[in-house]
């Protein structure tokens, strides 16, 4: 018999019920996270239908799509949009009347809910973890099978701690090598998804192995693992190991004392053996992988800093050269010319995928000593306002805003622009987030991704590169 | 959830360059000022909010839910990888409130194409050359077809048969209109005896709040 990958592990000791007739599995959820934007429909169904929260001890939930960056000591007196006061009012009164823990605006743990979780602990190797937020996938990064559901969905783990689901297929991602230095996870990234197109994910898990990857710090591993959904992949795996359990030692809800060595004794299984069976293996030479950043509006139009953006006119295929030439339309770019040297107006540090410290250290070393330029807008937003305080103990707070960046208080910020923090038609901003579609940071606004170094060095020369 | 059976109406193409649109992000399905809501009702006003007005709020004329013969559309024919990106039900909520039941496309997103089996909308797949050629139908001037779950077939307006692959469970489901919840909460014995075996075998899972 064929040895198992780490997701068929997690997957066989979460099964609780299989149904013969649709063949849908219930998975059981080891933790539920929420937010204020996907959950206020999910409550009313469970009021509507007259059921409970089954088990709200495994259910975590922060404000962070719509509060705003700025004022948040004022409390939901800062908040000026009603609509999404009305949210976060809502998610306050939900959490409250079924007794779900919430780390409100405000509360220094509170943040984007990816930085939490691993944050606090609660995210942990073995685990099934969901929540309404595509970017779930960030926890795969401890080893353990994370991605985001719909509210239906949402509803339905409220109710029987339960997912309805099927079994993905299993899709090995191997970086050899190491990676150069002046690379990134996010670049690597960016460039395993302009390697296998934004839906070459579809269907499966993904696993990432190799050395490249061992190599990567657990927030590298959160960088990587947050995008596999922008290549398809609902969830991104990484096997825990030594590096994992040094991150979770000592969190506020990792295993205590006795309970410690018996729950590494588990994880210490959690691996893909050597004869698992892969329905796909995608092989990645680490050392090839340059600095990336996208040129266009999804995140597999990425190509390296260095390179040259794609010129229609050598695109045979017609829906390809079609696709091509609408990014370009939108972006206001030429194909056929250097990215490098592409002026930006704006620049965001932060996101679940790129807010933790490492990510602000690495853009504070670009800072320090220099200055924002000329008619650039800089922004650094702290996924949490743990990442916050560390940052400010560190003194980044003050080569950031001697540089001329603005020093902003916790959220999904600019990544999807629901509060305040938002593009205007026409700008375009170096950004560490996770999305460049049309329109995803404001209307008309021109997103291009790229790692926490690169933005930093966009807000300092002006121009991408 | 309402049950899908079979569906006759108008097929609306979504189109770029005169080709079905691929790599349809859930941004654009539904933009993010629509998801400060907390109902599922009244989301059509989003509904591909940035391609069905220009920047100064008017309405495209140009764009087909806009287009006197498509405004009661209840079939999209569109392109590869049909609503990547964001999680957010309110791209299906969005679409079921426009009147449209039923998404044909060369390939979908996962999390899109699970949420629209949870509300009622079928998602068909059929290769790329083919919905080609039913976008380019749906363009004529007879855009009505028939959507059988049952036989699992497409028929175009001229008569032509598409049959369609579709999982067994899904249809049971989508033709039953199942309360998932309340069929899962049939399984209780099931759940509480893995929770009892769950605080056996992985104790500290259960001090981690």
């Amino acid at each position: 018999m064929a040895g198992k990958t780490l997701y068929d592990k997690i997957w066989d000791a979460h099964v609780a019920h299989t149904d013969d007739s649709s063949g849908e599995s219930l998975l059981y959820i080891d933790l539920h996270l929420i937010h204020e934007v996907t959950t206020p429909q999910a409550f009313d169904g469970l009021k509507t239908a007259g059921r409970t929260v089954r088990r709200p001890d495994l259910t975590l939930a922060v404000a962070d799509h719509n509060t705003p960056t700025e004022g948040q000591a004022l409390g939901m007196a800062g908040v000026t949009d009603p609509e999404a006061r009305n949210q976060l009012e809502t998610l306050t009164r939900n959490v409250a009347e079924y007794g779900i823990e919430y780390f409100p605006m405000g509360d220094i743990r509170n943040g984007i809910v990816h930085v939490v979780g691993p944050e606090q602990g609660r995210t942990q190797p073995g685990m099934t973890i969901v929540c309404g937020d595509s970017h779930t996938s960030t926890h795969g990064a401890f080893g353990a099978l994370a991605h985001g559901v719909g509210t239906s969905e949402v509803e339905h783990v409220l109710a029987t701690q339960t997912l309805r689901a099927r079994k993905m297929k299993n899709l090995a991602i191997d970086v050899s090598g190491q990676l150069r230095e002046d690379v990134t996870a996010k670049d690597l990234a960016l460039h395993i998804i302009a390697q296998i197109g934004t839906a070459g994910g579809t269907g499966y898990v993904m696993e990432y192995r190799g050395e490249a990857v061992e190599a990567l710090s657990m927030e590298g591993r959160m960088t990587l693992c947050n995008l596999s959904i922008e290549g398809g992949a609902r969830a991104g795996l990484i096997a825990p190991d030594e590096k994992t359990l040094e991150y979770m030692k000592g969190r506020p809800a990792s295993p205590k004392a006795g309970a410690w060595d018996y729950a590494v004794s588990y994880w210490k299984t959690l691996y893909s053996d050597a004869d698992a069976h892969w329905d796909r293996i995608v092989e990645i030479d680490g050392p090839s992988v340059e600095p990336t950043v996208t040129w266009g509006t999804s995140p597999g139009q990425a190509i390296p800093v260095s390179g040259i953006i794609p010129d229609p006119k050598t695109i045979a295929d017609p829906s390809i050269r079609a696709a091509v030439e609408r990014a370009l339309d939108y972006m206001g770019l030429e194909g056929g010319t250097p990215i490098a040297g592409t002026p930006v107006q704006r620049v965001f540090i932060g996101s679940c995928t790129n807010s933790r410290i490492e990510d602000l250290r690495a853009a504070a070393g670009i800072a320090k000593g220099n200055k924002v330029a000329d008619g650039v807008r800089a922004m650094i937003v702290p996924g949490s306002g743990l990442v916050r305080a560390q940052a400010e103990e560190e003194g980044l707070d003050l080569v950031f805003m001697e540089a001329g960046f603005e020093w902003r208080e916790p959220g999904c910020s600019m990544c999807l622009g629901m509060n305040p923090d938002t593009l205007s038609p026409g700008e375009r901003c170096a950004s560490t987030s996770n999305r460049n579609f049309e329109g995803r940071q404001g209307r008309g606004g021109r997103t291009h991704l790229m790692s926490p170094a690169l933005a930093a060095r966009a807000a300092i020369t002006g121009v991408i590169g | 959830m309402k049950a899908f059976t079979t569906l006759t109406g108008t097929a609306a193409p979504l189109l770029d360059k005169g080709k079905p649109m691929s790599n349809v992000d859930t941004d654009m399905i539904i933009p993010k000022q629509f998801l400060k809501t907390t109902t599922r009702n009244g989301l059509s006003k989003g509904l591909f909010h940035e391609l069905k007005t220009n920047a100064d709020g008017s309405e495209n004329p140009d764009f087909v839910l806009n287009r006197p013969q498509y405004a009661k559309a209840s079939i999209l024919i569109t392109g590869e990888n049909f609503g990547c990106g964001s999680s957010r039900e309110h791209a299906p909520w969005a679409l079921l409130d426009q009147g449209i039941t039923c998404v044909i496309a060369p390939s979908f997103a996962d999390i899109f194409h699970n949420n629209c089996y949870k509300n009622g909308i079928l998602p068909v797949r059929l290769p790329a050359n083919v919905c080609e050629d039913l976008a380019a139908q749906a363009g004529g001037a007879n855009h009505v077809f028939t959507i059988d779950l049952e036989n699992q077939t497409v028929v175009t307006p001229d008569g032509v048969v598409h049959p369609f692959d579709v999982d067994p469970g899904r249809k049971l489901n989508l033709m039953a209109g199942l309360d998932e919840i309340g069929a899962s909460l049939s399984a209780e014995a099931d759940i509480s005896a893995f929770e009892t075996t769950r605080r056996l075998m992985t104790p500290w899972l259960e001090q981690a709040s």
